[in-house]
C-alpha cells in the first residue's frame, strides 16, 4: 500500500536530483491539450511521452507539458518539442506507438523522425 | 469524447485558463447514475458570456471561433436523460470568491452513456502539467470513496515539484491501488 511515508523517501532521494537538474539542457515535449487535442487522443500520448522518457532515463533532461489549441485542429494529437539552439519541431497526428518512436529516434537519437512532422 | 473522464480533463483546462490555483473534482456514482462537479476558484466569466457558453460559437480560443468543450459534455449528459449545469461567478462582482463550478449527471443505463473510462490518468495528467495547481480529486461509489489531495502531497514533498516523474508515478499507483482494493 502506498503511504505517505514514501512520498517523503521520495523527497529525501530528489533533494539532490533538483538542484541537478535546474542546471542541465532542457529540453520541452509540449502536448495540445485543448478540446480538439483530448478528443483526438492526446491524453494518452501525453502519458506514454511520461512513462516513456522515464524508461529510456531521460527524464532528468526532458520535461513533458501542454499547451492549448494551436490552431491546426485537423492534425491533433499535435506535439511540439522545443530544444534550445534549436528550431522548434512539430509532430502530428501522434500515438502512444510513434510517441515511443520518437522518444527513441529523436529524443535519445537526436534525428527528427521525419515521417511524423509537418512543416 | 469516447469517455467521460475526457470530458472531464476538458472542462478542468478551462479552469486552468481561468487562471484557478484550486480544482475540485468530485465524482459521485451510484448503480444507475453518475454525476460530477467541476469547480474552481479561477477568474469566473462575466454573466453575458456565461449565458452564452452552451453555444458552440462561443469560445475563448483565439485560433478558431468555435469551443465544443462545454456543449460536447452538455450533449453527452441530456442524451442519457441526465443534466448539466455551469454556475459562475466573476472576478469583477465577486473580487473575493470568484470561481466556476461545472456539473453534469448521466444515466449509466441509457444507451446513449459513455463510460467514465480512465479517470485516473485524467487526474494525472492534470497534475504533471499544472504541478502548482492544488487538485482535490473525490470519487465516491456505492462501496468506496477515492481520492487525493494534492495539498497533503505538497505538505510532504516541500520544494519537489508534484510532476516529478517519480513522484507522479507515486500518485498513479496510489489511485489505482485506492480503486483495485
Amino acid at each position: 500500500m502506498k503511504s505517505l511515508a514514501e512520498l517523503a523517501a521520495i523527497r529525501d532521494k530528489m533533494k539532490d536530483k533538483v538542484v541537478l537538474r535546474e542546471g542541465s539542457s532542457q529540453i520541452r515535449v509540449v502536448v495540445g491539450m485543448a478540446t480538439c487535442g483530448i478528443a483526438a487522443g492526446a491524453r494518452p500520448v501525453l502519458s506514454a511521452f511520461v512513462e516513456g522518457i522515464n524508461n529510456a532515463g531521460l527524464s532528468a533532461n526532458v520535461t513533458v507539458t501542454q499547451t492549448g489549441c494551436i490552431g491546426i485542429c485537423q492534425y491533433e494529437p499535435v506535439v511540439e518539442i522545443y530544444e534550445a539552439d534549436k528550431e522548434k519541431v512539430t509532430y502530428v497526428k501522434m500515438t502512444p506507438e510513434k510517441a515511443a518512436e520518437v522518444i527513441e529516434r529523436h529524443l535519445k537519437g537526436g534525428k527528427v523522425v521525419e515521417e511524423y512532422i509537418i512543416k | 469524447m469516447k469517455e467521460l473522464s475526457l470530458n472531464i480533463l476538458d472542462i478542468a483546462e478551462n479552469s486552468v485558463k481561468a487562471k484557478a490555483t484550486e480544482i475540485n473534482i468530485e465524482i459521485c456514482e451510484t448503480a444507475d447514475s453518475l454525476s460530477f462537479s467541476i469547480s474552481d476558484n479561477g477568474k469566473g466569466m462575466p454573466p453575458d458570456f456565461l449565458k452564452q457558453v452552451t453555444n458552440p460559437f462561443t469560445t475563448t480560443r483565439t485560433t478558431r471561433p468555435v469551443g465544443l468543450g462545454i456543449p460536447l459534455l452538455k450533449l453527452a449528459a441530456e442524451q442519457t436523460g441526465g443534466s448539466f449545469e455551469i454556475t459562475s461567478r466573476h472576478f469583477k462582482d465577486f473580487p473575493e470568491t470568484h470561481g466556476t463550478t461545472t456539473s453534469a449527471s448521466f444515466f449509466k443505463n441509457h444507451i446513449d452513456s459513455v463510460p467514465l473510462g480512465n479517470i485516473v490518468e485524467t487526474v494525472v495528467t492534470l497534475i504533471q502539467c499544472n504541478p502548482d495547481i492544488e487538485l482535490v480529486f473525490v470519487h465516491k461509489t456505492d462501496e468506496k470513496t477515492v481520492s487525493l489531495d494534492t495539498k497533503e502531497l505538497r505538505a510532504v514533498l516541500k520544494d519537489v515539484p508534484l510532476n516529478s516523474i517519480e513522484v507522479i508515478l507515486w500518485i498513479k499507483e496510489y489511485l489505482n491501488e485506492q480503486y483495485s482494493q
